[in-house]
Formats: structure tokens, sequence, C-alpha cells
């Protein structure tokens, strides 16, 4: 990449010739005020006019997110008109803003007011008509406030773009003009995935998770026994949201904190991230014994799930019939576990902690329930979670670091750790179907081809003089790749791995907000790297695990002994596998 | 809703014509406005799933100008100028007065499915303001009075034919 030399204040710094202003400046120790941009420009229409700089030569201010450098560009990000403009275009931002910051939930996260106090704004220098507040809390996953939207489009992309589906656009024009699903509808009558990654990127309170602490705030009160389970990748970022290096594993912490919230246990989903590997894997096993045409579709991301059940329903009898780990979890607890305890599976209520929102979502589905009683009964977020610490005065700094508690269902193992980044669930399944088709162990363990995060991954693996092709993929832009592969009958793969977020669930749509704005201590790039950062929270986790194969893990073999009999067993299905509706409707008529 | 099979095969054979178009949309969809006559939901998927255009997309298109339009418009449609030039002139006490005799506002069809009022931003007539168009006639200097004649006039027309 060439070099070019450009000049803030009037200092030569030598940068990229391929970035803006914007970036640049950032490289060289500047951050420009900016809203409507997000990383590397991606970012649909450049209609803040927040990040106004000086450029000599220039008549008028110019927009640095999107001013490309050249050579000899002198910048002044501090000259007084520009420092004055600045501030007007935020003010007029807020003109017509609801501001009740006061109750908005992203109050202390917020893109804005973090800016407007930057800037130093005013808030009421313009008298604006306030754009009305009409907020969707239809969907089980996400909320959309029209009263909190800057119109960036961030959301419009990140769907379109990175998810490959296009929920979110512009509607109407001039004042009227609003960023929502087609003909704003609710996320629940659109064919939206309810993946939550338009949630990442928003600025403002616009779009969050549909919060659900105040179911669990009645569940403690009705004096149930409220059990909770943790995802693998909450522990991979949750120290972030109290200021820990991106990449720090906050276990210890993490369970000292639900311990001290009241939980009547507190457990690992890894111990159900186990059981599907070994429901899922003989499942392939079975298909391939049987010679079911392949390949195999992983089941463990909701998100994904409505993805083909949306777009793709001809395709569903190649997915797994495996219900994802947390309701695996939930069905075990409220059935062996409960038998083995003598409580009444009707007092429980399990609480999921997930870096997924559309596990929300997931835990309503009909076919997740058991004789009418749901897996799951609340499902928060790794941000609902840290916002219940805060609340709870809890000092994060001053938490002991504590073990999950080892009660029938508490032993876990490296497999199922990784469960959390793309590429995991192969890796670990992998581990297994080797085990039940050969009954030796796979040499080495760590199967490097299924790690990184490129969009798709190949593989393949030779078991017992069989090779078996693999794919892995994440973030639905991809999955369609191969959805349209199969469809064409062009397919080659016998077992695929899907996940519905990008770089799989470290980077779920319920995770931290990873912004260069509130992250004054990591390093310029970290909005490139934090998923590399958090997966390899998980990868040393599973190096560090005694038992790296989910078939080994004792507490799951005690299982299969003492009550389910044997993988893919009756009993197994009843209480672990799930049933797909092959008749969504895109649009339903709206209620 | 549910759209005919014939209507389905008018708007596959308006997205075949302009397969190799680089941005076709706008081509596509200004004659489906034609010859279907506007632009609904229902077919914005059928155009969405030929092009692979997120619907979210076409919505905001055809949201945005307002030659587009989501529900059938009337056998005549009425543009009023609303402008600069015309608007000094009067051309929102014009708009309305066509609102109040046909009970409908900007943007909505009469009941009997014969008018359809528009507001426009200047159609180049600002020598002649106040403006409107009634499927393409300009009407030069229109006084409020004039205006149930106007009316009229298109009523009998719809009879006779
Ligand atoms: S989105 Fe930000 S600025 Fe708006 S009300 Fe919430 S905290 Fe305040
Ligand atoms: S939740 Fe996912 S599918 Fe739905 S609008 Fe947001 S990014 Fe798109
Ligand atoms: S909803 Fe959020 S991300 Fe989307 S346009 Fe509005 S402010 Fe931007
Ligand atoms: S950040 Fe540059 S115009 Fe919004
Ligand atoms: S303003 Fe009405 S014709 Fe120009």
């Amino acid at each position: 990449m060439a070099k070019v030399t450009v000049y803030f204040e009037n200092i030569p710094y030598s940068v990229d010739d391929n970035l803006t202003i914007l970036e640049a400046a950032r490289a060289c120790g500047y951050n420009i005020p900016s809203l409507c941009t997000f990383k590397n420009g991606e970012c649909s229409v450049a209609s803040c006019r927040v990040c106004l700089v000086k450029v000599e030569g220039e008549r008028r201010l110019v927009a640095s997110c999107a001013y490309p450098v050249r050579d000899g560009l002198k910048v002044f990000i501090n000259d007084p008109q520009a420092v004055i403009d600045r501030r007007t275009s935020v003010e007029l931002i807020l003109s017509n803003h609801h501001q009740d910051c006061q109750t908005c939930r992203k109050n202390g996260q917020c893109e804005l007011l973090e800016v407007a106090r930057r800037v130093g704004a005013q808030p009421d220098k313009y008298k604006g008509e306030k754009t009305p507040v009409t907020i969707d809390t239809l969907a089980p996953s996400i909320i959309r406030d029209t009263s909190k939207c800057i119109l960036c489009g961030r959301c419009i992309e990140r769907c379109k773009n990175i998810q490959g589906i296009g929920i979110l656009g512009f509607e109407n024009r001039g004042f009227k003009t609003i960023v929502s699903p087609v003909a704003n509808r609710s996320f629940n009558n659109v064919p939206c995935i309810q993946c939550g990654q338009c949630t990442l990127v928003c600025p403002t309170g616009a779009l969050m998770e549909h919060s659900e602490i105040a179911k669990l705030d009645a569940a403690f009160k009705e004096g149930k026994y409220v059990i909770v389970q943790t995802a693998p990748a909450v522990r991979a970022a949750l120290g972030e949201e109290f200021g820990d290096a991106i990449g720090t594993d906050s276990t210890g912490k993490m369970v000292a904190a639900l311990h001290r919230l009241g939980f009547y246990r507190v457990f690992d989903t890894n111990f159900a991230a186990d059981l599907t590997i070994t429901e899922e894997a003989s499942e392939f096993v079975h298909r391939v014994v049987s010679r079911t045409p392949g390949p195999m579709l992983t089941s463990c991301s909701p998100g994904w799930i409505n993805y083909i059940e949306y777009y793709y329903p001809e395709l569903l009898p190649h997915l797994s019939s495996c219900k994802s780990p947390h309701e695996m979890m939930g069905a075990i607890i409220k059935s062996y576990y409960a038998e083995k305890h003598g409580i009444d599976k009707t007092k429980i209520c399990v609480v999921s902690i997930m870096p997924c929102v559309a596990k929300k979502y997931e835990k309503d589905r009909p076919a997740n329930s058991v004789d009418g009683i749901q897996d799951v009964d609340v499902v928060l977020t790794t941000r609902e979670l840290a916002q219940l610490i805060k609340r709870s005065g809890m000092m994060w700094k001053k938490l002991p670091e504590e073990r999950f508690d080892d009660d029938l269902i508490g032993a876990t193992t490296g497999a199922a750790v990784i469960f959390g980044v793309t590429g995991g669930v192969m890796e670990a399944a992998v581990r297994t179907a080797y085990h039940i088709l050969t009954n030796k162990e796979l040499e080495p363990i760590e199967f490097a081809p299924v790690r990184g995060f490129k969009g798709i991954k190949e593989a393949s693996v030779v078991i017992d003089g069989s090779e078996y092709r693999l794919a892995v993929c994440s973030g639905m832009k991809n999955a369609k790749v191969i959805l349209d592969s199969m469809k064409a009958g062009t397919c080659k793969y016998d077992f695929v791995e899907v996940m519905g977020c990008p770089g799989g669930c470290v980077n779920g749509g319920g995770q931290p907000y990873v912004n260069n704005l509130f992250k004054p201590n990591e390093d310029d790039d970290i909005m490139e790297t934090y998923i590399q950062k958090r997966a390899s929270v998980l990868y040393k986790a599973d190096q560090n695990k005694v038992i790296r194969r989910s078939h080994l893990n004792p507490d799951i073999i005690q299982l299969y002994n003492d009550y389910l009999e044997a993988y893919g067993s009756h009993k197994a299905h009843k209480l672990l596998h799930t049933t797909y509706n092959q008749n969504r409707e895109k649009y339903p008529d709206e209620k | 809703m549910v759209l005919r099979k014939e209507a389905v095969k008018i708007i596959k054979d308006i997205c075949a014509r302009y397969k190799d178009e680089p941005s076709p949309l706008m081509l596509i969809l200004s004659d489906t406005q034609k010859e279907y006559g506007y632009i609904p939901l229902e077919v914005q998927e059928i155009i969405s799933a030929e092009t692979g255009i997120p619907v979210a997309e076409i919505y905001g298109v055809v949201t945005f100008y307002s030659f587009f339009s989501l529900t059938p418009k009337g056998k005549y449609v009425i543009g009023v100028c609303v402008g600069t030039a015309c608007y000094v002139k009067g051309g929102q006490n014009v708009l309305d007065k066509f609102g109040e005799l046909l009970k409908i506002k900007p943007g909505q069809t009469s009941e009997d499915g014969l008018f359809t009022l528009d507001a426009l931003r200047c159609i180049g007539a600002c020598g002649i303001a106040p403006a409107i168009s009634i499927n393409g006639k300009v009407y030069p200097k229109v006084a409020l009075s004039a205006i149930p004649g106007i009316i009229a006039e298109y009523r009998k027309k719809a009879l006779e034919e």
C-alpha cells in the first residue's frame, strides 16, 4: 500500500493512501467527532455532518468521513469554524430527537449523547418538531423506537451487506423520512431473522434487544427455583462492560456475580453443548449409515433457523433436529435434574444468559417445550447481565473467581466451550463422530481448517477410510452461497455448520458494543480484531480443559446411563429434538 | 392479498425485460406503475424475488418518488402544484378545495375510483400559477370558483366513456 503525507494541525504524518480523512486522523491520534459513519466508512449516507473539518484549498468545510486523503493534504480539525459547525450539526440532530436520556437504556453507551457532550452541544438550541414516539415491541428479540433514530443508515448496511437480507430501509422523503422495515411494519411481521446484528451498530437507543429483566425480577418475587445457565461466548466478552480489555476471560467473575445475584444454581450451557454434540454427531452418523442425501446442517443458531425457514423452507429436511444447547439444558433441568432432586418442574424458572438476541424468540417456539412446559423461561443478553450486575452495586474488579455449580449436570469439556466461535461446533462434532464411527479418538485433537474467520471454510476428514467433506460458514450472506448450491444440486459437502452471526456467537447480537469512542485504551483496529480476541478466549479455555471430547464428559455419560439410555433414543428425541416450520409467512397481515 | 396468476406474469415479464441492466429498479418500477397501475407490497415481493433487491429498498424507492403509488390510482389523477410560485398564488387553497370536494387527502383516491389527488412540486408552469394537471393536461391560473366545474366536467366524461 502506498503512503502519502498528510498534515493535521500543520504536523506531518505518513498514512495509507486508501483512507478517508477520518480514518487517517484516528491512525494519527485524532478522534474527529462523527456519528453516522461506522468502521471503515461502512456508512451509506454521510448525512450527519458531524465530522466536518477544514481542508486547505476547499471553500467549505468537508465531511471527513467521505473525503479521501491525498499527498500534501492539510487538515485542520481545530479550526474555529469547524468547531462551531460540528456543534451545530449535533444540535440540529438533537432538535428532533426524543431526549429522555434519564430513562433511555442506551444511556452510558449512546454515541449521540457522548458526541453531543464532546462537542458541547446545547440540547434545545434549535426547536424542532420531535419525531413521534412509535415503539415496536411486538418482536420477542428486538425493539425499535423511531423517536431515537438519527437516520444514519448503519443498520440498513449491516442487515443488507453482512447478513445479505435487507430488512431495513429508508422510507418516504424529507421530514417524513424514517428507517424501518418495509411499510413501517413490526420486525415480527417481516422476514427478519432477529439476529440483532443491527442493534450492534445503532449509535442510539433506536434499535435494542427486547429486555426481559422484568420477567426475571418477577420470577424471583414468585419464589421460583431460578436456575441460570450461561453460553460460552458470554464469558469471552462480559468483562468489556466493566472496562476489561477485549479478550479477557470473565468466567470466574461472571459465576461469582451470578451467585451473588441470588440464582438457585449457576450452570454452564457447555454441559448441554456436549449433549448437543453427542446427539448431533450420532444423528450425522445415522445419516451416513442410512445414506441420506447430504449435507446435514447444524441447528444451534436460532437466527439461522429463522433464515432457512423464511428463505429456503424446501431445504429444511437437511437441518439437524437437535435443539440448541440452552434449550437442551432447559429440558434436562426440568426433567432429569428436577426428578433427581424431587423439585416440581413447574416451580423452576430457567434463565439463559446468551450472546444472542434470537434466543429470546427461540424459547417461545412451541416445539421448544416438553409436555406443554417451555424449556427456557427467560433469555437475557450479555449486555442485560452486565446491567443486572451494575444495578446490584457489585464492583466487578472486587469480585472473586468462582466455579460453576457441580450438581449432576456440571461437568463440561473443551469441545463445548468452542461452540461460541465459528467452526467450533464442527470441530467438536468431528471429535465425537470420529469416536462413534471408529471407537478410537481423533489425533491431533485440534482441527485447524475449520478455525479462523473466513466467511466460508472448507475441510475434509478421513474416518475409517471414507472421506467426509465439511464446510463452516457464518453470517447469512455466506450461508446463502451454500444454500444456493444445494438448490442447484452442486453442493459437495456432507456436513455444514452454520452460525447466524458473522464470526459466530462471540459476535452475537446480544454481545457488548465495540466502538472506539468508548474504548480509548484499546488498539486502533479494535473494531477489526475484537472477534478474534474474543474467540481466542474460548480456544484457550478448550486447551486448558483436561477432557476435550464431549462423549467423555462424565456427567453426560451418567445422564445417558441413568436416564436417556442411548444417543438418539426415544427419550432423547422427546427432550432434546425439535421440529421446524415449513410454512412461515414472510409478510403476515398486520394485527 | 394474493395476486392473480396473470398479474404475477406481468410483473415477471417486466423484470425479465431489464435483467441485463446494471441498475434496473427504476425501469422496472416505472413499467410496473404504467402496466399494473400501482405497486403494492405483494408486487414488490415478486420484484425482490426476481432481482434480489431487498423489499425494504424497493419500498424506499416507491415511497420516495411521488409518481409511484402503493394504492390503485383513480381514473383521473389530479396533480395540484404547491411549488413556490403556485404556493404564493394560492396553490395550497386549490389543493384544499379539491380535497374538500372529493373528500380525500393528497395521495388518496376517491371512493368511486375516479379521482386521485396528488400534491406536486413545481410542474414547470410557474408563469401561469397556480397550476394543476389532470392526466397530463395542464390547467392555468385555477380559481377556487372554477374547481367544482372542473370536477363535474370529468364526472361527465367518465359517464360518457
Ligand atoms: S438515544 Fe442517546 S441521546 Fe437519545 S435519549 Fe437515549 S441516551 Fe439520550
Ligand atoms: S435483526 Fe438481523 S435480520 Fe433483523 S433487521 Fe436486524 S440485522 Fe436484519
Ligand atoms: S435505527 Fe439506529 S442504526 Fe438505524 S438508522 Fe436509526 S439510528 Fe441509525
Ligand atoms: S460521520 Fe461524516 S457525515 Fe456523518
Ligand atoms: S411552482 Fe407551480 S408550476 Fe412552478
